[in-house]
């Protein structure tokens, strides 16, 4: 719309969208603000000015034991993106590329293994792990995250390597690319893009997941969403010092959030909305 | 690409992701099914035996089975109200000319990337909480009682908790599905006499349409398994309160040792989950045919 | 160098023949046209020539040599695609170097192609550029020097100039049938726009739903077409199509007459008609003409000549101009 729009009316939208923007926003500002005041201070009642103390963040790294907590999130979430991807990449590259009458077929079955409700295989889960002793190991837990979103890993990377041009792949066959030579030169760093939005959605999905890192650990595989979670009845009162690990916890995951705005609307409405 | 030796090697690509997933899904799924059909405590659990029918019978019965069923319902249905009315108002202010767009975008859609356990502490520590929270500070201000939100509105805490952290999706689908509304309809729509309200009503609608329908589906289906903040702030409580179905499945197995009972649970939060994936697969598939 | 003959070559995908049966000769530098309506095969033709798709009966030989069943790259072709297919990721100098690269030339050897090749095509000035940063006709000419640095025995283009704008489509068409002149190797050239075959062609090839219509130089189809699909597929405006009385006449059943052999006049002439729609162009003038027992015809006068919707002119055909088809829509060579 190539129209003057009218100062007052940008105006007016600017402020109606910063107010929408900041009262959504409030709840992790307020525990930022927590976290930087003293445990006196948050416990003082409502206010905007803390002191700024980062005595909270100093505590929590070296007092609670919260850094096996954030190894086990960084590994698991890391880890189980990667195997998911090492899995994947061959079959969203054979469906987007060598396409049958099967594929849209196993696609949608992909789709549906996801909506199955977790708590429904709960048990069956909980008694397999623990008879095989994966409970509470940073090799089930990886095993388990790579599985519940390996349908999304393929769905999303289906979607990009079927926007790469045909055209430019048969241009490398005419120049004489073996399949080898078209894979590394022409394909891949095609791909590249691709995998790399697949890599930072999956990241915050494994980090973020709460159910099966609650429920399948106990100490040693906890990762930051157990960790918490075991604050839900805190003893004693240190708000401060809870919102400095709180704000620990989500601060990664925010700033990648803030990067992958696209990805997120690729990979989670599986391509529908783009 | 379309030989015979292309076609066994993609085969052989495929092989892992749909082996692995199918292992993945039908031995546990078999698991459930055989269980609810079983007597299995797990503080028994020597003492297994067929039950037949009345595991279903037990949670059919159970009064408790019933208000977990409303209670998820209610959850869905209140987060899907908010999300999707929210989302629309706030996608239509945010595609308007606006000064720090891409701040503002930032600052709305964070509630989405906090992990449930952190959202659940914050709301119930620190906004709710009768004593310290900001809303009692709030009340007080006003001169009214601070609310014990856990205590007298459970459901609602959990909704407005779990709605927090949605209404950002639904923003930004909306939004970006609201950006690719052609600017020659909206100029077209206007020389034939429309104003904001009719464009709204018969352009902007019908186009989010598919939009909407994809948010829906999606977030019900997240929504359906809804856990972690129940876990952290209510426990399910008071009494069955805030118990939705996936609580209850959790705390009959974990809690009560009930194998046989949370199983049976279990096969029918999965025909439920069923029946919104029907939907749901049509959508996205429509979108596969384009 | 550069003689391809295609021997019942035909092409069926899943239960649609697409292509029956072809039989072609491409003499070594000849400049030929495959030219069609959407779906007569054409592009398809191109690509079974290519080795892009395997061809479900016949022979292709180049040279002597039989290829049907040779991957493209050993065919000692190069082909440039109606999308330029450009490789985005790299520079223009790595995207026209790349076959050179793939054939495990020495890299000085390619960069000397390379600058070669960009000079003729003017590139030079762009070597280190990607292909999102260059206009449409840049990577025109970035996806021909990718083609001309193979060496090819022959040139494959599919429809090279449908994303160009008008004007940049007639500077590319000089360039292309330059670089003919120059190089004289074989060129084979896929379009649907007969001004594109007329002007560039040494021979063309008319394609109709899988089967050759015809095949000559652009004189010979437009004197003589073989049939009626022909006629009224060369030459625009078409050719007018008369049946009814004046065919019977002629003994024919179809009587075709261009518009440019139609003389008019304000005062007398064989047919009478009302114009309808009048075109001027100050260069040419063509005349919709609802012509009394004949129907609707189409007219060309040189130059100007002053009429409007509504007048009464007359029309005379030019006898030997006039071309007669029988009940099978071939042409009767009297």
């Amino acid at each position: 719309m190539a129209r003057k729009v009218s100062t007052r009316s940008k105006i007016g939208f600017t402020i109606a969208a910063w107010v929408v923007a900041l009262i959504l926003f409030f709840p992790i500002l307020y525990a930022f603000l927590t976290s930087i005041k003293t445990e006196p201070e948050a416990i003082a009642g409502f206010s905007l000015w803390p002191s700024g103390t980062l005595e909270n963040y100093v505590t929590v790294n070296t007092q609670r034991d919260y850094f096996k907590p954030f190894m086990n999130s960084v590994v698991l979430s890391v880890g189980s993106t990667i195997l998911a991807l090492l899995i994947a990449i061959p079959a969203a590259w054979a469906m987007a590329f060598s396409p049958t009458k099967r594929t849209k077929d196993i696609l949608m079955w992909m789709l549906s293994t996801k909506m199955m409700p977790a708590v429904a295989v709960l048990v069956p889960f909980y008694l397999m792990f623990r008879n095989a002793g994966l409970l509470d190991t940073r090799f089930g837990l990886t095993l388990m995250l790579t599985m519940i979103n390996l349908p999304i890993v393929v769905w999303m990377l289906y979607t990009y390597f079927r926007e790469i041009p045909g055209e430019i792949l048969e241009a490398a066959r005419m120049d004489g690319a073996s399949l080898w030579n078209e894979i590394v030169y022409v394909l891949t760093p095609m791909a590249v893009p691709g995998i790399a939005s697949t890599l930072l959605l999956n990241i915050i999905l494994a980090w973020n997941e709460s159910f099966w890192t609650i429920r399948l650990t106990t100490t040693n595989a906890a990762p930051l969403t157990a960790f918490i979670a075991s604050f839900s009845s805190p003893q004693g009162l240190f708000w401060a010092k809870l919102s400095a690990a709180s704000m620990m916890a989500i601060a990664p995951i925010l700033v990648l959030g803030w990067f992958s705005q696209k990805q997120l609307v690729r990979g989670l409405t599986f391509g529908a909305v783009k | 690409m379309a030989t015979q030796n292309t076609r066994n090697l993609a085969r052989v690509m495929m092989a892992p992701s749909v082996f692995l997933l199918l292992i993945w899904m039908i031995v546990p799924l078999a698991m459930t099914l055989w269980f609810s059909f079983q007597n299995y405590n797990l503080l028994n659990p020597a003492n297994v035996s067929f039950a037949g029918l009345f595991n279903y019978k037990f949670f059919y019965t159970d009064p408790a089975f019933f208000q977990s069923i409303w209670n998820t319902l209610v959850i869905v249905g209140g987060v899907l109200l908010i999300t999707i009315i929210g989302g629309v108002a706030i996608a239509l202010l945010l595609d308007q000319p606006i000064f720090g767009q891409g701040i503002v975008r930032i600052l709305v859609i964070s509630p989405f990337f906090v992990m449930p356990p952190v959202a659940a502490l914050i709301w119930k520590n620190m906004i709710m909480h009768p004593g310290y929270g900001v809303l009692a500070d709030l009340n007080r201000f006003f001169g009214f009682q601070p609310i014990d939100w856990f205590s007298r509105f459970p459901l609602l805490s959990i909704v407005i908790i779990v709605a927090w952290q949605w209404l950002p999706f639904a923003t930004l689908i909306l939004l970006t599905a609201l950006q690719s509304l052609d600017g020659e309809q909206r100029e077209a729509a206007e020389m034939d006499g429309a104003n904001f309200f009719n464009r709204f009503i018969y352009l902007t609608l019908p186009h989010l349409a598919r939009a909407m329908t994809v948010v829906i589906l999606i977030q019900t289906i997240f929504l359906l398994g809804v856990y972690a903040e129940i876990l952290v702030t209510t426990n399910g409580g008071p009494g069955y309160a805030s118990t939705n179905l996936p609580f209850l499945i959790y705390r009959t197995a974990l809690l009560g040792y009930d194998v046989g009972g949370a199983s049976a649970g279990g096969i029918i939060a999965i025909v439920l989950a069923n029946i919104v994936a029907i939907f749901l697969m049509r959508a996205v598939g429509k979108n596969l045919d384009r | 160098m550069g003689s391809i003959s295609l021997k019942n070559v035909s092409k069926v995908f899943g239960e649609a023949k697409v292509i029956p049966s072809i039989n072609l000769d491409i003499q070594n530098g000849e400049f030929v046209v495959f030219v069609g309506p959407s779906g007569c095969g054409k592009s398809t033709l191109l690509r079974l020539i290519a080795g892009l798709e395997d061809v479900s009966g016949g022979q292709i030989i180049i040279d002597g040599k039989d290829v049907t069943e040779k991957a493209p790259a050993e065919r000692g072709l190069a082909m440039v695609f109606q999308s330029y297919a450009l490789y985005p990721h790299m520079s223009v100098r790595n995207n026209i170097g790349f076959p050179l690269k793939m054939a495990k030339m020495e890299k000085s050897a390619i960069d000397k192609k390379v600058n070669d090749a960009a000079a003729i095509l003017n590139l030079t000035d762009y070597l280190d550029r990607r292909p999102s940063q260059l206009s449409g006709g840049q990577r025109q000419r970035v996806a021909i020097g990718r083609a001309i640095v193979r060496e090819p025995s022959a040139f494959l283009f599919d429809e090279p100039l449908s994303n160009l704008d008008a004007a940049l489509r007639g500077t590319m068409r000089l360039e292309i049938s330059e670089l003919h002149n120059t190089l004289k190797t074989t060129m084979i050239y896929v379009t649907h726009d007969q001004v594109e075959a007329m002007t560039m062609a040494d021979k063309i090839v008319v394609l109709n739903r899988g089967n050759i219509e015809q095949v000559g130089s652009p004189l010979d189809l437009y004197r003589s077409p073989a049939n009626l699909f022909v006629a009224g597929f060369i030459g625009s405006p078409r050719m007018n199509l008369v049946k009814g009385a004046y065919a019977f006449g002629k003994s024919a059943e179809t009587v075709g007459i261009r518009p440019e052999h139609l003389l008019l006049s304000k005062d007398s002439g064989l047919w009478k008609g009302k114009v309808n729609v009048a075109e001027h162009l100050g260069s040419d003038t063509f005349l919709h003409i609802d012509v009394e027992d004949i129907g609707m015809i189409t007219a060309r006068a040189g130059g100007e000549f002053a009429c409007q919707h509504g007048d009464i002119v007359f029309i005379t055909p030019d006898e030997t101009k006039v071309h007669r088809f029988d009940t099978n829509g071939l042409a009767i060579r009297a």
